[in-house]
């Protein structure tokens, strides 16, 4: 290969765990390194998408108005979208509070919750504004790929990310394939 | 104190500089500033913009789902919230002392835990600003760049953080968000096989653990002056502490020092931690502003984590950790140490004791036991509380007669941190913005602040907002998937 694959990262409403299982390569990581190079990544201070980035890796579901608009950004800019994760995939757990009003959380956090003092809710117009439900990211854009697991292993993100590098079609074997 | 800088008089007329979102950290926050027009700081915040809801939606779940659902909410630290839970649901099940082997077995996976997660944020988080320089170019300020500038710095890095991924592994199947710990115990022995795998690399382990506090040290004292500083505030701290004075981190009673170092609370059995910490709101942040109830408000805020721990430590009960330590408690010159980069350096200290009891507990003859569960009276409520990587972890339930969670209550480490990051920038901010034109260079200084505490945002994220706006959401064919009304009553 000539030119390396740029990758981007970002994580949503997720916790961090697929980027954790991502930096979970370990000594692979320098090998990556010779095949791809970070673009726009919680694991870099690229804040912005270049122009054009050839993969995108997406952890999290979309819980308020800025993962939409970052996920929008993405969208734009990666060729190809990829849904890292059980929360990317279907909400996860965060998605957990879709069945209960907001109203009630926010209750339970900042007026009625245990040790709470000046109750009262966050309303800063820097805060951005929260979705009703938590939902998945193929909702509202079109996703290429689909890496299952909460989160999915190393070896998934390896397999997939040199499978694209050597110009294959990416798959996964079955003892890769896990969703828990 | 910078505390003039939290809110300021007519910002409408004030510039606003934006850091979003803040990178090399855990999690979804930013800062803004707001400045005036000859560039002076009238308003620094680290806003935490995510929400979760956890306490709400938890209830209505049987207790025994707690441990697995709640270590989601952090893939950095999710051993802590698995065990925090543990800790809390085993005294639903009656059980206050675990047998011997469930409780090593913790212990072990805990240090795994403290093992891989200091050496992320030092090494694949923090290196960069320390090891380049705080204003360095921007596209260098990654663990990709330190692997190529310092090749053995960084694969040491890599390899002191896949050495506690993998004890995790052993004990929970996998590295991130395993099972391991249920209701009373341990859910799974360790086999002769699995102990030997980890013994093989322990010794090399803590070689490269002492080589991680040089450097942090090194590094520390390369230029004192600047270091100590950089984002100093004075302040209490808090955490667990073992009877006898020795760090600890899985269990113990909780300990508060003001900023000379005199006691404020001891050994306090922290299920009582209702009646000594409250928490503030404050309307630009999702994240509470814990602070120490007999204190107040103002001046009650503490800092937990590597640098409250080992201030407030008398020892640590590992011989080579204990060494680094009091050469740490020889800088402080027999005060607590104030600086916030300090905290590299403590914790790094925390990264050796953790390899040190790795070993220790490898070589115990209860380790590989196969006792693992204990059962008692059902009880109603439980308080588990722990000393994750980043501070001291709450977690508190009541169940009704069925089993089902019907209160929760999280403070989770970064919290308490809040008041102590938001002062940390101010004071960057009134030291190295004010007055200056804003370069990306100084804005990452204020990064570097916050970095020194590894925040885990994502754990702290608890809850919603009210916006004065609407919203639609749209998917890929511009169809409308839903559509938020104007903010939500309260
Ligand atoms: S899929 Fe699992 S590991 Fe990934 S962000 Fe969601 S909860 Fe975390």
């Amino acid at each position: 290969m000539t030119e390396k694959l740029t990758v981007a990262t970002t994580s949503l409403a997720g916790c961090f765990g697929c980027h954790m299982s991502f930096l979970d390569m370990d000594e692979r990581l320098l090998e990556l390194m010779t095949i791809a190079r970070f673009d726009r990544s919680p694991l870099t201070d690229i804040k912005h998408c270049s122009e054009r980035v050839d993969i995108g890796l997406v952890e999290g579901g979309l819980c308020n108005a800025e993962n939409v608009h970052t996920l929008r950004e993405f969208r734009r800019h990666c060729n190809i979208l990829v849904a890292v994760g059980a929360c990317a995939i279907n909400g996860g757990l965060p998605a957990l509070r879709n069945h209960i009003p907001l109203e009630e959380c926010l209750r339970e956090a900042y007026l009625d919750g245990i040790g709470v003092e000046q109750p009262g809710i966050p309303n800063d117009p820097e805060l951005p504004l929260l979705l009703d439900q938590v939902h998945p990211i193929h909702e509202v854009v079109v996703v290429d790929y689909f890496l299952p697991g909460c989160p999915p292993s190393a070896d998934v993100f390896w397999k997939f990310l040199t499978d694209l590098a050597a110009g294959r079609e990416p798959s996964l074997p079955s003892p890769m394939l896990h969703y828990d | 104190m910078y505390t003039h800088l939290e809110t300021a008089e007519s910002p409408e007329t004030l510039r606003r500089v934006v850091i979003d979102p803040v990178t090399r950290v855990e999690g979804h926050g930013k800062v803004t500033l707001l400045l005036d027009e000859e560039n002076h700081v009238r308003q620094a915040r680290l806003h935490i913009v995510e929400f979760r809801g956890f306490e709400r939606f938890i209830q209505g779940r049987p207790y025994w789902e707690l441990p697995v659902l709640v270590q989601r909410l952090c893939g950095i630290c999710p051993v802590s919230h698995h065990l925090a839970a543990a800790k809390a649901i085993d005294q639903l099940v009656g059980v206050d002392q675990l047998t011997p082997t469930a409780d090593k077995l913790r212990r072990l996976l805990h240090f795994g835990q403290m093992l891989q997660s200091h050496a992320l944020h030092f090494f694949h988080l923090s290196s960069p600003d320390l090891l380049f320089g705080f204003a360095s170019e921007a596209a260098r300020r990654n663990i990709v760049a330190v692997l190529e500038a310092y090749p053995e710095t960084g694969l040491k890095g890599v390899r002191l953080r896949k050495f506690g991924q993998e004890v995790i592994r052993m004990i929970c199947g996998k590295r991130v968000h395993g099972t391991g710990a249920i209701a009373g115990g341990m859910n799974k022995a360790l086999s002769r096989e699995e102990r030997d795998y980890l013994l093989q690399d322990v010794d090399q382990i803590i070689a490269w653990s002492g080589d991680a506090v040089s450097l942090a040290r090194d590094l520390y004292l390369s230029d004192r002056e600047q270091h100590d500083r950089f984002a100093y505030i004075r302040s209490s701290f808090m955490g667990l502490i073992r009877p006898d004075g020795a760090l600890e981190f899985y269990h113990g009673g909780l300990r508060a020092k003001d900023e000379r170092g005199q006691i404020i609370f001891d050994h306090l059995d922290y299920r009582q931690y209702t009646d000594y910490l409250h928490e503030q709101v404050k309307p630009w942040s999702y994240m509470k502003f814990p602070y120490i109830v007999s204190l107040g408000p103002e001046r009650g805020w503490y800092r937990v984590g590597p640098l409250a721990r080992i201030n407030n430590c008398e020892f640590i009960p590992t011989p080579l950790a204990e060494t680094a330590r009091q050469a740490f408690a020889g800088y402080g010159a027999g005060n607590p140490v104030h600086g916030s980069l300090a905290f590299h350096w403590a914790r790094m200290i925390e990264v050796l004791h953790a390899a040190e009891a790795i070993r220790e507990l490898l070589l115990d003859a209860d380790i590989m036991g196969t006792d693992l569960v204990t059962r008692g009276e059902k009880r109603y409520e439980g308080i588990g509380v722990i000393e994750a990587p980043r501070g001291t972890l709450f977690h508190h339930y009541c169940v009704n007669d069925e089993d089902i969670v019907t209160r929760a209550n999280l403070i989770v480490s970064t919290t308490s941190n809040n008041t102590a990051m938001n002062e940390s920038i101010r004071q960057v901010a009134a030291t190295y913005l004010d007055g200056q034109t804003v370069t990306e260079g100084l804005l990452n200084h204020l990064e570097v602040a916050i970095r020194a505490y590894d925040p885990c945002l994502s754990c702290a994220t608890h809850a919603l907002g009210q916006m004065p706006l609407e919203l639609e959401l749209l998917d890929a064919e511009e169809r409308v998937i839903s559509r938020i009304q104007r903010g939500v009553t309260a």
